[in-house]
Order: structure tokens, then C-alpha cells, then sequence
């Protein structure tokens, strides 16, 4: 920037300003209606006019919305560790052992990460039911793998790829078996990628839709997601926006905190799944 | 660069083959967990769900086994009717798969260009140097980690037809005269969803685009600069080409993602004809309507374009997957 004229310099901050504001209010107003009741509710303004925790009271004491929060972390915390339980097995099979048919396999972990979860709706629906899981928070953690499990596969075996070959060398040599080679050399340098994955994991199982509108019924086995989408009033005109407010306040905080705190290395994981061309 | 360990460095021939069937047979054994969950969760659904798509199945019958092949008759099946008229009927022909296929198709490509664009521009400020950088990659950062119903809900209120405050802003600078009711009219329905996917999705792109923008070696640009060469000539000629591969797979990865879209169209502007979308179709012939036949037949066809685009990612976007780095 330092050789830009004062005229770009002031255009590229005001360009950034702009980004900003766009990113961010929002959520800002999201925050601020959260806080305003009765009238102040409806005329919108810059900060909370009658600054109350009305909503935030209306959010936790009535209509099973914490119960739905247990149900959300209950459902994202099994499917990740899991999943995570899963993927560190096969990625060290898939990154370090050459065997036949190992592009083949990785294509088809890819194409199921990919491909849409309406596809396999009707087969799940009959499958949770045949199993009597229908209904109940099993079923969730049951279908999230269908999308956390090939992500954390593709992810970490991206990584594992990359240790250098010398850390596995001396293992062998020593006659140590790959049980003890993943669990002894390899799992101590793959704890950042894992909390990495798994946060991403997380992220994607708590922020689910389809599944959890599916394949729960009752006001108590719901998730997080869909208690907010379904949460309304008496009529289309009394939707209660400020509970719903307060209730999306609620549970998106944790999730930009956790994000803001690991955001390099989210940054990381995701171009890891993305582009690596 | 090579990673992968073939055999052990040292040692005879015939203990390294030993080795090499050790790690091998092990190698199965890791794998196997995985596999089995995937056919559980994966192909087996699927396999259902495709063959669903060939039986009259309903609500009622998808359970006791009562529901019938029948063939294509979902997909596209011809009548003769007794006076000779020859009639039509499946999804192929359905006026409703046609507009849900157009939506889906408009919407994908909409957002996903307005996304590559805005990213890019995104991307390339998160490149330069200047103060609060990490400010800006924490605030983009926030519309991505916003569950996408929490941003449904929280757009519908600011889209609100009476108490949005963008209805406000937007009377207030005089651009209209009265408050539009976004989410509800069949002709901005599909703008107001637009706007939040790309409000919520940029962010993502952009992240995507700067990993991109950062492999480019820095003497590339030094070496423009000391020629004297003008920096929009630079992005032309330097930087957009280099970048090409990077974006590409991008677009192909955000292109997967917008033709399955449900959860913002369902929440945003529920029941709208302007907006309905292959996936909501399909989930709304299966649970509201509990058609389980049509409903497959409707969901079997979006995954084979799905695949199409799959297939197209993997080739053109070269992905690695010989488990040698190149």
C-alpha cells in the first residue's frame, strides 16, 4: 500500500470497512433485537432501545429449548469422536500403506462427502425405522457419519501424508506393529489436526437441518437447528422474533467463539478439503 | 516429495516383502470399520432410496413390503387412454420438477458467480498488507460460522415485509416507496435467498481463494513491479492465471453444494414456487406427501447430476489421489 495514492489508499480502506460492516451487522442486529421487547421491537435502531433479557428468559424457561441444546451437543459430540475414532484407523491405511485399489477408494470417500443427503433420505428413513431408532438421538449420530466420517478420512489423510517418512522409519525398523506405529508415533502429531477436524465436524453435525428435521418427531428429541426453524407463534403474523432472536444469539455465540479462537487452523482444514490440487 | 513407505529401508529382500503383506493385511483391518459404516449409512440408503424410485411406494407401504415395481412409470410413463389419447405422466413430464430443476439451476449458478467474484475481491484485500488484516479474516469468518437456519431466521427478520430494517434502510435513502415483502412475492423470493447464501458463503470462497493467492510466489509480483507493469495488468497476466486451477475447484466444490440446497430455502421462503428447489421438492413429496416412489425417482435424478459434477471435480480439478504428492 505504501506506494498507492492517497486516493486508492482511502478507497481500499473504505473497501474495507465495507466488508466489515456487511460481515458483522447482521449478527449485530440479530444481538440488538434480541434485547428489545413490545414496540421497540419493531422500529429498528441502531442499539436496543429498551435494553431487557425478556427474551432470553422467554428462550430458556419455556418450550424444551435447553433440552434441545443437550440433544444438539449430545449428537455432534458422539458423531465426532466417532467419526474421529474411525478416520484415524483407515487414514493411516490410506496415507501411509500402498495397496491395490487405494485411488479408487479415496475417489469413492470423496464422491460420498459430495453427494446430497436428500439422495439417501428414503433408504435412511427405512433403515432408522427398521432399527427403532426412529425418533430418538441415535438415529442423528447414526446418519451424521454419512457426511463427518468422509470428511475427517479425506482431511487427515491429507495430513498424514505430509509427515515426513523418517518419524515411521525407526518404528519399523524396531519391529514395532502399525497398531503401535498409529497409536504411539502418530497419534501425538496428529492431536492439532484431530482437534481441527473434529471442530469442523462438530460445526457441520450441530449445524445439520434435513436429518434432524426427518427423522425426530417430538418437541424433546429435537436439535438445535430445528427447534429455531420450527419455533413460531399462534399465526403467521405473531411470529415471536424476539425468542427466536435470542435463542439464535444463544447458540451461535459458542460456535463464533470457538471459530474466532481456532481460525487458522480452520482456515487450514478447510482448504485441506477443499483445494489441494 | 514422496511419503509413503513402500518397505523398510533396510533388511533383506524377503523381509521386506513380509513387511510389506503385514502392512497390507493391517492396512484391511483399518479399513474395514470404516467401510462397514459408510455401506451402512451410505450405500445401502442409497441402494434403497434408488430402488424406492422404482416401486409405487407410499408412507404406508414402505414398511410392510406391500408396494410394487413398477418400472420407470415413476420417471416417465406413456397412457393410452381408451379414446386413443396418448397421455403422459412422471417426473420427467411434471411441471413442478421442471421449475424446482430451474430454481436449483438458477440459483446455483447466481450465487456461485456473485460468490467467486465477491471472494476474489475478499481475498485479494485479506492478501495485501495493511493495518487490522486479522480484524477483517475474524469478522468475514463470523457469516460461516453462523448455522445457516440461525441465518435463515435472522435474514427473514431483517427481510421482514413490515418490521424488516432493510425495508427501513431502504425507504429511508428513497430507493423504494413501499416496504416489499421479500421472502413472500414469487419475484424477490429468489433474490432474498441469493442474498444470504451469499452473504453467508463469500466468507468461504474467499477463504478458499486466499490459499490460493498465497502459494503464488511473491517474487512474481516483485519482478512485475520493478518492470513498471501496472498492477491491473498484473492481476490479469500474473495473478488470474496462476490462480485458475485454485479457482476452479472452488467453483466446482461451491457449485456441489448450491445444487443440493434445502435448509435456507426451506426456512427462508417456505412453500414458494419461486424458489423451490430439487432437494425441498423431493424431501416435500416424500414427507408431506409421503409419495415415496415420485419422491426417489425425484431425489435418484438429482444425484445422478450431483455425480456428474463429482466426476467433473475429481478430472478437472485433478485432485490428487495416487497418495503421492506431486
Amino acid at each position: 500500500m505504501s506506494e498507492s495514492s492517497p486516493f486508492w489508499t482511502a478507497m481500499f480502506y473504505l473497501g474495507v470497512v465495507l466488508i466489515v460492516v456487511i460481515a458483522v451487522y447482521p449478527f449485530y442486529y440479530a444481538i440488538v433485537t434480541s434485547f428489545e421487547t413490545g414496540t421497540a421491537l419493531f422500529t429498528p435502531s441502531l442499539w436496543p432501545e429498551n435494553f431487557s433479557w425478556t427474551n432470553y428468559v422467554a428462550v430458556f424457561t419455556g418450550r424444551n429449548f435447553l433440552r434441545s441444546v443437550a440433544n444438539s451437543v449430545l449428537v455432534a459430540g458422539v458423531t465426532v469422536v466417532a467419526s474421529l475414532f474411525f478416520a484415524v484407523t483407515a487414514s493411516y491405511a490410506l496415507a501411509r500403506v500402498r495397496f491395490r485399489g487405494r485411488g479408487p477408494l479415496l475417489m469413492m470417500i470423496l464422491g460420498v462427502s459430495m453427494f446430497p443427503q436428500i439422495a439417501v433420505l428414503s433408504g435412511l428413513y427405512e433403515l432408522v425405522n427398521w432399527l427403532g431408532i426412529y425418533n430418538t438421538p441415535v438415529a442423528l449420530m447414526l446418519s451424521y457419519t454419512i457426511f463427518t466420517l468422509p470428511f475427517t478420512v479425506w482431511v487427515l489423510t491429507t495430513f498424514m501424508r505430509d509427515l515426513p517418512v523418517e518419524i515411521e522409519e525407526a518404528a519399523i525398523v524396531d519391529g514395532a506393529s502399525p497398531w503401535v506405529i498409529i497409536t504411539q508415533v502418530f497419534l501425538p502429531l496428529l492431536w492439532p489436526a484431530l482437534v481441527t477436524t473434529g471442530l469442523l465436524a462438530f460445526i457441520g453435525a450441530w449445524n445439520e437441518f434435513l436429518f434432524a428435521l426427518t427423522f425426530t418427531v417430538s418437541e424433546t428429541q429435537r436439535t438445535v437447528p430445528v427447534a429455531i426453524a420450527l419455533l413460531s407463534g399462534a399465526s403467521q403474523q405473531e411470529i415471536p422474533w424476539g425468542p427466536i432472536m435470542a435463542a439464535s444469539v444463544v447458540v451461535t455465540v459458542p460456535l463464533i467463539v470457538l471459530v474466532l479462537i481456532f481460525q487458522r487452523k480452520i482456515v487450514a482444514g478447510l482448504t485441506a478439503g477443499g483445494v489441494k490440487g | 516429495m514422496t511419503t509413503t513407505v513402500a518397505a523398510a529401508p533396510r533388511g533383506d529382500v524377503g523381509q521386506d516383502r513380509s513387511l510389506q503383506a503385514q502392512r497390507a493385511r493391517a492396512a484391511f483391518w483399518f479399513l474395514a470399520p470404516m467401510l462397514v459404516m459408510l455401506i451402512l449409512v451410505a450405500a445401502w440408503p442409497l441402494f434403497r432410496s434408488i430402488s424406492f424410485s422404482f416401486t409405487d411406494a407410499t408412507a404406508d407401504t414402505i414398511f410392510n413390503g406391500q408396494s410394487e415395481w413398477v418400472g420407470f412409470a415413476n420417471y416417465l410413463e406413456m397412457r393410452v387412454r381408451d379414446s386413443g389419447e396418448v397421455r403422459w405422466r412422471g417426473v420427467l413430464v411434471d411441471p413442478d420438477w421442471w421449475n424446482a430443476v430451474w430454481n436449483t439451476v438458477r440459483f446455483a449458478f447466481v450465487s456461485v458467480a456473485f460468490e467467486t467474484v465477491l471472494g476474489l475481491l475478499v481475498a485479494l484485500v485479506l492478501n495485501a498488507e495493511f493495518k487490522g488484516r486479522g480484524i477483517v479474516r475474524a469478522a468475514i469468518l463470523i457469516p460461516w460460522a453462523i448455522p445457516t437456519i440461525v441465518s435463515a431466521r435472522m435474514w427473514g427478520w431483517m427481510l421482514n415485509d413490515q418490521f424488516g430494517v432493510i425495508n427501513y434502510m431502504l425507504q429511508g435513502m428513497g430507493i423504494i416507496d413501499q416496504p416489499i415483502a421479500w421472502t413472500a412475492r414469487p419475484d424477490t423470493a429468489m433474490i432474498a435467498v441469493l442474498i444470504v447464501d451469499i452473504w453467508k458463503t463469500t466468507p468461504f470462497m474467499a477463504l478458499l481463494i486466499l490459499a490460493g493467492l498465497q502459494m503464488i510466489p511473491r517474487d512474481m509480483y516483485e519482478a512485475a513491479r520493478l518492470d513498471g507493469v501496472h498492477p491491473v495488468r498484473v492481476f490479469f497476466k500474473v495473478t488470474l492465471p496462476l490462480l485458475r486451477p485454485a479457482l476452479l475447484v472452488a467453483v466446482i466444490f461451491r457449485i456441489l453444494d448450491a445444487l443440493r440446497i434445502f435448509d435456507l430455502i426451506y426456512v427462508l421462503t417456505p412453500r414458494s414456487e419461486g424458489t423451490v428447489t430439487m432437494s425441498v421438492l423431493s424431501y416435500l413429496q416424500l414427507q408431506q406427501f409421503g409419495d415415496y416412489g415420485e419422491g426417489s425417482a425425484q431425489s435418484t435424478l438429482l444425484f445422478l447430476i450431483i455425480t456428474l459434477f463429482v466426476t467433473l471435480y475429481i478430472w478437472l480439478g485433478r485432485v490428487d489421489l495416487s497418495g503421492d504428492r506431486s
